[in-house]
């Protein structure tokens, strides 16, 4: 069944879009990660326009955290006054997103730019996360792990304008959470992710933040930020396609809640193996398609707007 | 040699075109892209309508084309910098057809010369205009053939010889395929009536392809309130991410 895309001009198969929801869904509820990062790849390959594709995506992450972020409610796992803090970094990023996205479109160069994000912080994290819990694997087969180390006291705790956040338990300079919100806005209208893969780790060894709030808070911030940069893209370049997002929406759904279930019968060191051994694949056929000679060089866009 | 002379007034001889005149027909006048469209096919006949018997000479011909709107195209040309393939040169082609077929009765170069086709701008490569192309770019023409190239691979472009049947000089149909990735606007259908690759007569007629039902209401949106179609989206995403957030949570309870 073939469903015609009102704002991408495509025609695509609607059971691929489920499919590839369900997918990433899978997924996404398997690893406790969005799934942005994969979808926006996979909707290029499927040959959805890279902007629509971005744009979409940030749509559909707010409906896939909303629903997300409900049950840390309910269980008091989110910190409102360091969400808040990040948001306020992450709306100042998504607006300067979304300025440069635009300002690298009229060049030609978006393309480009929204690979190369994605070729860069997929492979970094890819490569960290691979070989940490190759790490943690080799160490739980050796003895019980030794307690990890956490909250360093080193420069963070040397900036001024503190503040005491309560639910984290911590009281430090709000300069660090403004800065990493700021960074994940900006790759959020980049890339049409929401950035928890890289605002995770970011909040557990760079502000020392429990583990058990990291994710219910960086979903809070999430849903904020992808919702003010698909505002911004619906309104600057008017690329969000609802139908899209709806396609996605119905199969993620089903396949987040399908995932949650694999994922807590299987062990976590294995599953971030997995999840690092994916994550690789997605940045490898992304830097082959940057490095290899492409079979046509001559691309095609729309000439003074649309 | 008389004859041939005679035929040479008859080919020259303006009044000449208006004997053999189009009759059209079209199966349809009017695509509607709706949400499960999925390319379409128009039927396209006709009959030749002439006072006279059948001039003698070579036999008729027939073109049909059916050109989408044209819109100016910046076309970029990748390169290998530092290692990785990046868009560098870019030029705009002025005009380029969203959509362009061509059907023809017989091999395209017998049907029409080549001053024909420059005089009517029939062939794909024509139908085409880079005026005031950069001069400073590297093979400019490239630019133009790379549009071309892929839009045929994207089965936008095509010339379709043969495929346009004649009977008796007189009736002639074909069908044109349109791909499932249109774009919207006033669409032209064209046909020529060919003698010895001269053209005796020419019609034209409008096809309207647009958006209809939902497609165009959502289309419309987000152009002309995207505020309100953002917001839309938003309110779409949240009431999803609720609802599956609550079935699934019924669901684990029970």
């Amino acid at each position: 069944m073939h469903i015609y895309l009102p704002i991408a001009e495509v025609s695509v198969n609607a059971f691929l879009l489920f499919g590839l929801g369900g997918m990433v869904g899978v997924l996404s509820g398997m690893f406790g990660v969005g799934g942005g990062f994969l979808m926006t790849p996979l909707l290029f390959f499927i040959g959805i326009p890279p902007a629509v594709a971005v744009a979409t995506e940030a749509n559909q992450i707010v409906a896939s955290s909303f629903s997300g972020v409900l049950a840390h409610f309910r269980r008091k796992t989110v910190d409102l006054k360091m969400g808040t803090v990040l948001l306020i970094g992450g709306l100042a990023g998504a607006a300067l997103g979304v300025v440069v996205f635009n300002y690298l479109k009229s060049l030609g160069q978006v393309d480009l730019l929204v690979k190369l994000c994605y070729v860069v912080f997929l492979g970094i994290i890819g490569s960290l996360m691979f070989i940490e819990s190759l790490n943690a694997i080799r160490k739980s087969r050796k003895a019980g792990a030794p307690p990890p180390k956490r909250r360093q006291r080193g420069w963070i705790h040397a900036m001024p304008f503190k503040m005491r956040f309560r639910t984290s338990g911590l009281y430090i300079s709000v300069i660090p959470p403004v800065i990493v919100g700021l960074f994940v806005g900006v790759l959020s209208a980049i890339m049409g992710v929401g950035g928890g893969f890289i605002m995770v780790p970011a909040m557990i060894y760079l502000l020392g933040m429990p583990t058990k709030v990291v994710v219910g808070t960086s979903l809070f911030q999430i849903i904020f930020v992808t919702a003010f940069t698909t505002m911004l893209h619906a309104t600057t370049n008017y690329t969000v396609d609802v139908v899209l997002a709806v396609l996605l929406l119905v199969g993620g759904v089903v396949g987040a809640q399908i995932g949650t279930v694999i994922g807590s019968r299987m062990p976590a060191e294995q599953l971030r193996v997995l999840l690092a051994a994916l994550v690789l694949a997605v940045c490898g056929k992304l830097a082959l398609d940057l490095l290899l000679q492409p079979s046509e060089l001559y691309s095609l866009g729309n000439a003074g707007g649309h | 040699m008389l004859r041939l002379i005679f035929l040479l007034c008859l080919v020259c001889w303006p009044a000449y075109a208006a004997e053999e005149q189009v009759v059209l027909g079209l199966s349809q006048d009017r695509v509607s892209i709706t949400a499960n469209f999925d390319g379409s096919e128009i039927l396209i006949f006709g009959a030749v309508k002439r006072e006279a018997p059948i001039p003698e000479g070579p036999p008729l011909e027939v073109i049909v084309s059916v050109v989408g709107p044209s819109e100016p195209v910046t076309v970029r040309r990748k390169e290998k910098r530092f290692g990785i393939w990046v868009n560098t040169d870019s030029l705009v082609v002025d005009l380029a057809p969203s959509f362009y077929a061509v059907a023809t009765s017989a091999p395209f170069n017998e049907v029409l010369t080549h001053t024909e086709d420059l005089r009517y701008k029939v062939s794909i490569e024509r139908a085409i205009r880079s005026v005031g192309a950069d001069m400073s770019i590297q093979g400019a023409q490239d630019f133009a053939e790379a549009v071309i190239r892929i839009r045929e691979d994207e089965g936008l472009y095509s010339i379709r010889e043969n495929t346009v049947a004649v009977d008796e000089q007189t009736l002639f149909r074909t069908s044109i395929d349109m791909p499932s990735d249109l774009t919207e606007g006033d669409y032209t259908a064209r046909i020529f009536l060919t003698r010895g690759g001269m053209v005796v007569s020419t019609f034209e007629t409008s096809i309207d392809v647009r958006k209809v039902g939902l497609e165009r209401i959502l289309y419309n949106m987000s152009r002309e309130q995207p505020i309100w179609y953002g917001l839309m989206s938003l309110a779409i995403a949240i009431a999803a991410g609720w609802g599956a957030s609550t079935a699934f949570r019924l669901l684990r309870e029970n």
